[in-house]
């Protein structure tokens, strides 16, 4: 007769394979890194460029920059950009983030031939077109006006601008910056911006020799007279840490607390992903189990650490029932205080360390995940080893230094806190 | 191309095995064949509470989270009109775990009163978060109620209404398991570095001893064939005035869904689409705009919503869109338009077989819709559509008596 109450026996994960990224260079000396894996016929094409400067007057010039790279050159027209990709099937996507810009292809083996040199042409030969950029700041502005009718937005963007300030990273910006936007300060960032001395190529996917032959012959020979600059972001903390805004009419408040911390790249950033993991950072979390599991005041809560290049930082985010905002805080607070007075027991340290190791191993699925990964390392200046000593960490941390970073990093008092509806 | 096997134990569960030994996780989806549209309309919200309600332990296992934690698994479930789905990856090595808890939860629930006390809550935050509390965000509790006057489609995966989800009794919960939730109304996928005897001897032995309860016979009340125009305004606190229109269509594997859902694409699919072009870029009337089909297995809906530009009168950008529409009616699409999002479609399919889990899911639900081995050669469907096709169904779809609007104004 089948037991059912008595749990099969299971292994722990001991190896994780990453396949590493393979590097050369252009002619020109671009760097291009392969992920070769897979059996599907198809490649992912990343450019990378690191954002180089940043104005408080002009502050969505690097975001409008690359999300008009589609919208123009001197011989294709949006549209005719839009169609090509589209009949060959590929897909590009633009992308800016606090540290990078990128533009990415999607496309077929069988059609790189037709597809890469699209790409070329939106890296090298944007015009930022006068109609298409009216277009493009009226729909983002309307997008925007929708997007501050929601409590989780605002205390994003509140959050952001208390810990960073008027810089790149704290900025929330307004309705009114969309008519600032210039063509002529766009093309003068773009020429500084795109260009090979500040370019990254990531491949991944089943890549094909001719897919690295089109690479050198379509982008070996770009050239450019722009040096690179050293560019600070400036971060300005608030001295205020409580920030709220009113909304009588809100049936939730959101919630989103945190401080500023360690990126990637100091030692203790390991450590902090498990302490977080046990707060608020899997399904299972403390945050999770009693506040939504138990008292049932949200469908979700989490809590994060992010790392960026030149920062770091804790958060955590929720969005409440309006009449049971108060207690929440109260619950994060107390469970905040229990992990830096109290040792996590063994049973459930034993549980995260397997969580997170089956969490990295299926964060492992194919070559984009792959590649992913390398990112993760290689705009740190950090090697493979990175993982080797994170998986260390995972499986031998212990409680009291747990305890000890939480009382190193999660000072409540010191916390920004965001309450964005009724409170 | 998606290889793969399937037994049914005699019990009715249906399994396939997915082989692929590329990754070192595994994952197991279940789905049950029942989703809002098999709710009583005075109980709307059912199936999605009950969803929640399978994480709140199983008759000989206490927590369904924690021990699938513990061996370095993952899960998530999510519920539509037409089914529930349960997917959860682990490593492969431990892959008895997942057949484990699956089983128990299968065979029977705990049954909770505080679980089920604490997931009303939750849902019913849930209901506030995504419906209540967003701007547009109660758009299809407005809308399906407009398009469909008997089938159960009228109401949201959500609910109609809070009190639906407030109301909910243990005896309900008993009662929905009982019909719904047994090895017939099943199918199971494993994927990932898995070989079938392997499974087959999982299956059997955690699955085997299941009772196959009683086949869940799906009677619905059909939608009657619209020849009316309905439209409806209503006010709220937005900040750009939005238009919905949706038109009925044909079910899932019923004849014209492929030409359909290649329409959607003419209009609407990246930045070369018609509605795009004509509607943001050329002439811009509208700040985003798209057209989609929700891919329903009964009678289904295709949708254009569109935010307008300020000035723009909402009665103006109304029949621009029907200008839209009816130049598909009246006009043949180039060549080149076709081929181009059969290309598209061609495309998605091949990135798509790039992850475990989508592959998993989509076995499952190929299943439901009859055949798994679906998903290899639905696209033979799509390539087949011709030229005449799209126009014959765009005239098939979109007359005035068959529209229904709702204009959602700002206040």
């Amino acid at each position: 007769m089948l037991d059912r109450t008595i749990e099969p026996a299971f292994q722990q994960i001991t190896d994780i394979h990453f396949i590493e990224a393979k590097k050369h260079l252009l002619s020109n000396q671009i760097p291009v890194f392969e992920v070769n894996a897979g059996e599907q016929d198809l490649v992912r094409i990343e450019f990378i460029f690191q954002n180089v400067a940043w104005e408080k007057s002009k502050p969505l010039l690097p975001s409008v920059c690359n999300s008009m790279l589609t919208e123009g050159t001197h011989s294709l027209s949006a549209a005719q950009i839009a169609s090509k990709i589209d009949f060959y099937g590929a897909f590009f996507q633009t992308e800016y983030s606090f540290d990078q810009s990128s533009l990415t292809l999607f496309s077929l083996n069988k059609h790189v031939a037709h597809t890469l040199p699209i790409i070329k042409e939106m890296l090298t030969a944007s015009i930022f077109p006068e109609k298409e950029l009216n277009t493009f700041l009226r729909n983002q502005q309307q997008k925007l006006k929708v997007g501050l009718e929601k409590n989780s937005v605002l205390a994003r963007r509140s959050f952001n601008r208390a810990l960073f300030g008027d810089s790149l990273y704290g900025y929330p910006y307004e309705l009114k910056d969309y008519d600032e936007v210039k063509r002529a300060d766009l093309l003068a960032y773009y020429q500084e911006m795109y260009h090979p001395k500040n370019c990254t190529i990531i491949v991944s996917g089943k890549i094909q020799e001719e897919t690295i032959a089109h690479l050198e012959q379509l982008f070996g020979s770009w050239s450019t007279e722009v040096t690179l600059k050293e560019f600070n972001i400036n971060i300005q903390p608030d001295e205020q840490k409580w920030h709220d805004i009113e909304k009588p009419q809100a049936l939730q408040s959101a919630i989103r607390l945190g401080i500023s911390t360690v990126n990637r790249t100091h030692p203790d950033f390991m450590g902090l992903q498990v302490l977080n993991t046990v707060l608020g950072g899997y399904f299972g979390s403390r945050l999770m189990a009693n506040i939504r599991e138990d008292k049932g005041y949200t469908y979700g809560i989490g809590s994060a650490n992010v790392t960026l290049q030149h920062a770091g930082f804790f958060f955590i985010a929720s969005e409440v029932g309006a009449d049971v905002c108060g207690a929440t805080l109260t619950e994060i607070e107390k469970e905040i205080a229990i992990l830096k007075t109290e040792l996590i027991p063994n049973e459930e340290l034993a549980l995260v360390r397997n969580y997170l190791m089956g969490s990295l191993l299926g964060s492992l699925e194919n070559a984009f995940s792959h590649a992913d990964k390398f990112k993760n390392l290689y705009f740190y200046g950090l090697g493979y080893d990175y993982y080797d000593q994170y998986i260390q960490t995972i499986q031998n941390i212990n409680a009291e230094e747990l305890r000890a970073l939480a009382n190193k990093y999660w000072n409540f008092e010191d916390f920004y806190k965001v309450i964005v509806g009724k409170m | 191309m998606v290889k793969f096997e399937r037994f049914i134990l005699e019990n009715g569960l249906r399994v396939l095995v997915h082989e692929d030994d590329t990754t070192p996780m595994a994952v197991l989806n279940i789905l049950y064949d029942v989703g809002a549209r098999d709710e009583n309309p005075e109980q709307t919200g059912f199936a999605h509470l009950f969803e929640h309600l399978m994480f709140g332990g199983s008759i000989n296992i206490p927590s369904y989270d924690e021990p699938l934690q513990r061996v370095g698994g993952e899960n998530n479930a999510f519920t539509s009109n037409d089914m529930t789905n349960y997917y959860l990856t682990l490593p492969t090595s431990n892959l008895e775990t997942a057949f484990w808890l699956e089983s128990d939860r299968m065979l029977s629930l705990a049954f909770s009163e505080k679980s089920l006390e604490v997931q009303k809550n939750v849902v019913c935050e849930e209901f506030k978060q995504r419906y209540l509390n967003q701007p547009y965000g109660d758009v299809w509790l407005k809308l399906r109620p407009l398009v469909y006057q008997k089938h159960p489609y009228r109401w949201a995966t959500i609910g109609k209404e809070l009190s639906h989800i407030e109301n909910a009794k243990i005896e309900d919960v008993k009662a929905f398991f009982k019909k719904h939730y047994n090895p017939q109304n099943a199918i199971m996928v494993v994927g990932g570095a898995v070989k079938l005897d392997q499974v087959k001897a999982l299956a059997e032995k955690w699955f085997g001893p299941i009772p196959s309860g009683e086949k869940y016979v799906r009677n619905l009340p059909q939608e009657p064939v619209q020849n009316q125009e309905i439209t409806e305004i209503v006010k709220a606190d937005v900040p750009l005035n939005a238009i919905y229109k949706a038109f009925k269509m044909p079910g899932r594997m019923e004849a014209g869904y492929p030409a359909i859902d290649l329409i959607s694409d003419i209009l609407s699919q990246g930045k070369s689409s018609r509605l795009y072009q004509n509607l943001v870029q050329q002439n811009p009337v509208f700040s985003d705009i798209k057209a989609y089909n929700y891919g329903s297995l009964d009678t289904g809906m295709f949708v254009v919503e569109g935010r307008l530009s300020p000035e723009v009168k909402p009665e103006e950008a109304d029949e621009l869109i029907w200008k839209e529409l009816e130049s598909l009616k009246s006009e043949p699409v180039l060549p080149e338009e076709l081929i181009k999002v059969k290309n598209k479609y061609e495309s998605v399919k091949q990135f798509e077989e790039m992850s475990l889990l989508d592959k998993a899911m989509n076995l499952a639900y190929y299943e439901l819709l009859g055949e798994a081995n679906l998903v290899n050669t639905e696209i033979n469907n799509y390539l087949k559509v011709s030229v005449a096709d799209i126009q014959h169904y765009a005239n098939a779809l979109f007359s005035r008596e068959k529209s229904t609007t709702l204009f959602y104004l700002a206040n």
